[in-house]
């Protein structure tokens, strides 16, 4: 469970999260929806504390992931990042083979054990669906892979850690409907083990692939509910003029 | 005014002609039948077959909006409502070519008792006024016009209920004129499904506007 209270981020001068209280349950999917400069992934990093390193941040409120404060109680960053796995808009494999890549995050985590992480990678692999596509070819390099493969590798990267959270930023906005639709099936198939919070502009995308829906302007969060009841029925206006594409 | 806008617009205005070919029949039938005016019959048989190209028209815009624009929220509740709607209203134009039907099969004008005793005169007003009032409330968006169908309905269930009654009563007075009676009888049932029409109508434009389903709920009895 996801529980951020009266969170509040400034740029600086700029007030771009205006007291965001919201909950994610457990084992599921929530999306983040809004238009450009809303602050939905200025929400999204602060689940994992990426926005920690931007000059002239500050953030006050809290944010907790199973009842832990990730900002007050002393939180090991490194700890939370491996909790806590993102999954970026660009694919950005590292510049080795499918296998290493899989394999970095569990030798930076000191795991020595060759045939544990043999394992874990094969898992990771099937766990993100890419698993029969690259099971021949682990030691080839992951950037000959096309760009819907390297995005499901780069989930596979998070996955092998076993984090229990998953951070998605527009993860299929540059991939072809193939692609697309693989990596949302696959959001489907992870649900089941991993609580999800995914950023996306495509508003049919939210609607197939999530369960609550949570809507931003300027900041704020206008509007959480299930995400039939947001697509079906939102109660503000202003959410639904922005999904009926009536906004502005 | 958006593309999707202009869209809806486009569909609303074909939904508004098929409101008026539908309730345009049932007036005719009404008249028709009050005056027992053949040539006005034969009129709405020929017109049902524009009643059903218009249906099967937006049933076409339907699935072109729906596959084109993905609609969500009011846009999506408005395009369900439309194709029930349509529906609605292409069975209340069959009940009318059903009257029509009946009408070219009498030999004789209605007797005038027989009107007056089973209320039917009163009852087809109604039901014409229904189909006048739903047409309006959702050109306008008017939930409460909306309401008002189901009190009228009251009119309408009520003179069908007591038709048994009065037809058996007029058939014992009337024993020679005992085929006209059955005519008004079935006319009568064909009426009140006019009503039940106007009803699934009234609730499609609470569900697009206000989001509320009152279908099978006790709120519209």
């Amino acid at each position: 469970m996801i529980d951020s209270k009266n969170l509040n981020l400034y740029y600086g001068q700029y007030h771009a999260l205006k007291n965001i209280s919201l909950s994610m349950p457990a084992k599921s999917v929530t999306a983040l929806i809004g238009p450009s400069g809303c602050g939905k992934s200025t929400f999204l990093r602060t689940l994992n504390r990426m926005n920690d390193l931007i000059p002239g941040v500050k953030i006050d409120g809290d944010v907790l992931i199973d009842g832990k404060d990730i900002y007050k109680d002393k939180m090991d960053i490194d700890l939370l990042r491996k909790k806590v796995g993102m999954v970026f808009q660009k694919a950005n494999p590292f510049p080795k083979s499918i296998f290493e890549n899989i394999a970095y995050g569990l030798r930076v985590n000191g795991v020595r054990d060759e045939s544990f992480i043999k394992e874990r990678v094969e898992k990771s692999l099937k766990q993100a669906a890419l698993w029969g596509e690259v099971k021949d070819v682990l030691k080839k390099s992951a950037l000959a892979l096309s760009g819907g493969q390297q995005q499901r590798l780069c989930i596979a990267r998070a996955l092998a850690v076993e984090p229990q959270v998953l951070l998605m930023d527009e993860p299929a906005s540059a991939l072809d409907p193939i692609s697309t639709s693989k990596i949302e099936e696959l959001i489907h198939e992870l649900k089941r083990d991993f609580t999800i919070a995914i950023v996306t502009h495509n508003m049919q995308q939210a609607a197939r692939v999530s369960d609550y829906t949570a809507f931003f302007y300027l900041g704020e969060l206008v509007e959480l509910d299930e995400t039939k009841t947001i697509f079906i029925n939102p109660k503000k206006e202003q959410t639904q003029n922005y999904i009926t594409g009536r906004f502005g | 005014m958006t593309h999707l806008e202009e869209e809806l617009k486009a569909l609303k205005k074909e939904v508004t002609i098929m409101f008026m070919l539908v309730h345009a029949q049932l007036a005719k039938a009404n008249k028709a039948l009050h005056e027992l005016d053949k040539d006005l019959a034969h009129e709405i048989l020929l017109t049902e077959k524009r009643v059903n190209a218009q249906e099967l028209s937006i049933d076409r815009d339907c699935e072109n909006f729906l596959a084109l624009y993905n609609p969500v929220a009011v846009d999506l509740r408005y395009i369900l409502a439309v194709l029930k709607i349509n529906s609605n209203l292409e069975r209340t134009g069959d009940i009318a070519e059903g009257i029509a039907r009946f009408l070219l099969e009498s030999e004789n004008a209605f007797d005038k008792k027989l009107l007056e005793e089973t209320r039917i005169t009163q009852m087809f007003d109604i039901a014409v006024k229904m189909m006048d009032d739903i047409s309006e409330a959702f050109e306008q968006e008017n939930t409460a016009m909306a309401r008002s169908i189901f009190r009228q309905d009251v009119f309408l269930d009520e003179v069908n209920r007591a038709a048994n009654k009065n037809i058996a009563a007029y058939i014992l007075a009337n024993p020679a004129n005992s085929e006209q009676a059955l005519h008004i009888l079935s006319t009568i049932r064909k009426i009140e499904r006019v009503g039940d029409q106007a009803k699934n109508i009234a609730e499609e434009i609470i569900f697009y506007i206000e989001a509320k389903v009152l279908k099978h709920s006790k709120k519209n009895a």
